[in-house]
């Protein structure tokens, strides 16, 4: 690993110093901008279009005039600095444009030149800068190192969500034709071929046979990941990684069993074979209202009368907060669940009702933490009471493991940090932000495994895991360490006959 | 001076409210599409109201955030606080008992705001960070604030004014009628700032005051799953669909 960065020196979570300011420190760190190809395939412009000013104030005037949280956002910040702090790429960089209010600052002074009377007349006093050609570089740069991981807006005394305004910056260039390559490219996919990672349905069946058979010689069950099945009580939609790569796969084979044993038909579907969606990240709602659309098709089509999502932390704030909104009512599926359950929802519910049983030493010698993901554990919920994505978790793994660790509280619950790869990031051009974003998390990793013996850390996103399988080893740890919280349930599950 | 400061009060009442009714119209008027709680978050409209409560009363999510900075918010908003409702007994025909009450911690109002601008000031100095996103309007509200309240604390300690004729002025702007107001350079300092404050108001961030009733991640209750949540032009969207 020849790289042109230094990995950041892990201190003690619980006195974290106050960064020393680096400007400029991640001013060239840029994403790939996206091909004419991946841009036209949205219906954003090929590329940066001639008259790219005027069109880029329509578009904010638009956006501020449909998005509350923008326009009040812009308004109310006092720079009071609270949020400064609190942002893992800042935390990791020391770069002060990823300080969250500055990250705002970038369309606040767009906004303030345009928008604003004090803006128009003394744009020197409050800080109003003219819209130029660098201006959108910067933006590109800036809003593309900003995991939308709602960290910032905790601590904001008026709950200033910086996700919002990266959302709307993002929009604003994709409409302009300057888009980054990794968001569009992989919404194309899920347009074209049904998933992110572009697997074509004979690849699924492929791979869902291959694991059918892995379960079998494993457990003597002959245990089944149904494809496409009408009819079937339940559609499981969850995250193309998921059928993919190690450890996302293990927590597949988790979800089967819990299935299985619990004698719940379900199916996957070719059509949403993918939970993700990356709408959310670009901002643009008619794109996440498009993708969600065909998991309304896919319940439709299957006759299903629930919906599960398997483990996807950005997912799940799509599913669980916007899913009704976008493409509801969805009055033609069972009324006693809701739309949608999150897996550990159904399992947590059949460990307590006895639906399915455990036992802790098939995780023998294991000691983990939970990282909570950013998206579940500040963007939505679990159950039916406030807070219970973070119990809800806590409570499966307890069941499956011998021992679970909580990691420093700073970084835990609400107060979580981002992998580093989220919102968009997770591409390899990015890894110096990825590696240095994930700095707050390893440290406070590092504590419990130094003090606590912790041997795995459970994640229940696609991304936490496919981020901390890349840069655990710049940290000197195994990539193996981050575990789906389903591959847990999976190695304790009792199979067969449990009477 | 007594028909400048009218027309100057009158003036600048006027943009007060009708920048502030712009503003909070506008608020009102532009939709939040999505359910953007930050979570966890209240499942109810008590359970929000609460949550406000906690927010502006006593800035829940700045505690979380850095506890310097929170006592330095509170010392200056409850100094002020204390300060406004005392000066409610010039607009006030015969003051209201809780006024009344408050009369004589005049002083230690002015030193608790006192005493929150200049460590909230300070901070912008010494912090590097809170230096970097500092801009001059960032300084020019944090002077204009001082500077009324020293021109407020010397009349309270030494050059003392009548304040029976201030309130005769203030009551009589409100009944539309012209009274003198004491020529004293000190209450015309207080008074112009005062009047500049108002004008500023709305076009400035002091617009958190109102604007953090408004803020999505705040105000809303966690029920997504529950109740479809649509905006009009969402819902514009919805029309193709079977
Ligand atoms: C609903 C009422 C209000 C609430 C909840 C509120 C809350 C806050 C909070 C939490 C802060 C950040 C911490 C700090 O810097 O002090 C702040 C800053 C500030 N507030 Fe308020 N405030 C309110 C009303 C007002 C009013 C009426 C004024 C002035 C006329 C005011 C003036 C300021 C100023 C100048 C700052 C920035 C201080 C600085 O430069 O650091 N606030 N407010
Ligand atoms: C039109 C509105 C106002 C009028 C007529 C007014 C008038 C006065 C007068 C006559 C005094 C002297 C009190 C005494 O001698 O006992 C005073 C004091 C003071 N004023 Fe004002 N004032 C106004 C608005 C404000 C505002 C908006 C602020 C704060 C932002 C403020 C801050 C103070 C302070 C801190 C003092 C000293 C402490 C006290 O007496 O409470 N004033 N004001
Ligand atoms: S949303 Fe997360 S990544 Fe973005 S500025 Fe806030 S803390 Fe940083
Ligand atoms: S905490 Fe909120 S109000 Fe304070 S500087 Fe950050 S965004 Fe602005």
């Amino acid at each position: 690993m020849a790289e042109k960065f230094e990995t950041p020196v892990l201190g003690d979570p619980t006195e974290r110093p106050m960064p020393v300011l680096i400007p400029g420190a991640t001013a060239d760190l840029k994403s790939y901008v996206a091909a004419p190809a991946h841009n036209e395939a949205l219906g954003f412009p090929a590329q940066l279009v001639e008259d790219w000013k005027p069109k880029a104030i329509g578009l904010m005037g638009d956006l501020l005039s449909r998005y509350r949280s923008l326009q009040v956002f812009m308004d109310i910040c006092v720079k009071c600095g609270a949020c400064t702090d609190k942002c893992h790429y800042f935390i990791g960089t020391g770069d002060p444009k990823n300080m969250p209010v500055a990250r705002q600052d970038l369309f606040r002074s767009i906004y303030r030149r345009y928008f604003t009377p004090a803006g128009k007349l003394v744009p020197g006093l409050v800080g109003a800068k003219e819209l130029t050609r660098e201006t959108l570089d910067e933006w590109f740069n800036y809003f593309h190192q900003c995991s939308q991981c709602r960290r910032c807006s905790v601590f904001c005394p008026y709950g200033i969500d910086t996700a919002e305004v990266s959302m709307a910056a993002r929009e604003m260039l994709d409409q302009l034709g300057y888009g980054q390559k990794y968001c569009n490219e992989i919404i194309g996919k899920v347009h074209k071929i049904g998933n992110n990672l572009g697997l074509p349905p004979a690849a699924l069946a492929d791979t869902i046979e291959g694991l059918e058979e892995d379960i079998e010689a494993e457990t003597g069950c002959a245990v089944k990941l149904p494809i496409d099945v009408e009819g079937a009580e339940v559609l499981l939609v969850t995250p193309s990684a998921d059928f993919f790569a190690e450890p996302h796969v293990l927590g597949l084979i988790g979800y089967a069993k819990v299935f299985h044993q619990a004698g719940i038909s379900w199916t996957l579907s070719t059509k949403a074979s993918e939970a993700g969606n990356f709408g959310m990240f670009i901002g643009n709602y008619a794109q996440m209202k498009k993708i969600a659309t065909r998991i309304h098709e896919a319940a439709r089509e299957l006759k299903v009368k629930r919906i599960v999502f398997g483990e996807c932390g950005h997912a799940w704030r799509v599913a669980y907060s916007f899913l009704n909104t976008l493409v509801g009512p969805w009055d033609f599926l069972d009324p006693r669940y809701p739309v949608p359950q999150h897996i550990l929802e159904v399992t947590n519910g059949l460990i307590a009702n006895g639906g399915i049983k455990l036992d802790r030493s098939g995780n023998d010698n294991m000691v983990l933490a939970f990282h909570d993901s950013c998206n579940v554990a500040r963007g939505a919920r679990m159950g039916d009471r406030p807070g219970g994505q973070f119990v809800i978790p806590r409570e499966v793994i307890k069941a499956s493991v011998p021992k679970l660790v909580e990691m420093c509280p700073d970084t835990t619950h609400e107060k979580t940090f981002c992998c580093g790869g989220g919102g968009g990031l997770l591409t390899d051009e990015l890894l110096e932000i990825r590696v240095k974003g994930a700095k707050p998390r390893m440290e406070a990793l590092k504590q419990v495994v130094d003090s606590q013996g912790v041997t795995h850390m459970a994640s229940l996103c696609a991304i936490c895991k496919a981020q901390f399988t890349k840069i655990l080893p710049y940290y000197g740890y195994d990539r193996e360490m981050v575990v789906s919280v389903h591959q847990l349930v999976s190695n304790a599950i009792i199979m067969g006959n449990n009477d | 001076m007594t028909t400048a400061f009218a027309i100057l009060f009158y003036v600048a009442t006027a943009v007060f409210v009708a920048g502030l009714a712009a503003k909070i119209a506008r608020y009102t008027l532009v939709p939040a599409p999505l359910k953007i709680p930050t979570t966890p978050a209240p499942l109810t409209k008590a359970g929000v109201v609460f949550r406000m409560a906690r927010e502006v009363v006593v800035f829940e999510s700045l505690f979380k955030g850095n506890k310097p900075l929170w006592i330095f918010a509170a010392l200056f908003h409850f100094g002020l606080l204390l300060v406004l409702i005392r000066h409610a007994r010039y607009f006030m025909e015969t003051v209201c008992a809780p006024v009344a009450l408050l009369q004589p911690f005049g002083l230690y109002g002015a030193l608790l705001m006192m005493a929150g601008l200049f460590l909230l000031a300070a901070r912008r100095v010494v912090l590097p960070r809170i230096a970097y996103i500092t801009g001059p309007s960032d300084w020019l509200l944090l002077v204009l604030l001082m500077l009324i309240g020293v021109s407020g604390g010397a009349m309270k300690l030494f050059a003392h004014t009548d304040i029976i004729a201030v309130k005769a002025f203030m009551l009589g702007l409100m009944h539309l009628e012209m009274r003198p107001l004491p020529a004293d350079p000190v209450l015309a300092v207080h008074l112009g700032l005062v009047a500049l404050l108002m004008i500023i108001f709305p076009f400035s961030k002091l617009l958190h005051a109102p604007g953090i009733f408004f803020s999505p991640t705040r105000n809303q209750t966690d029920n997504p799953r529950e109740r479809r949540h649509v905006c009009a032009w969402a819902a514009k969207l919805d029309a193709g669909r079977e």
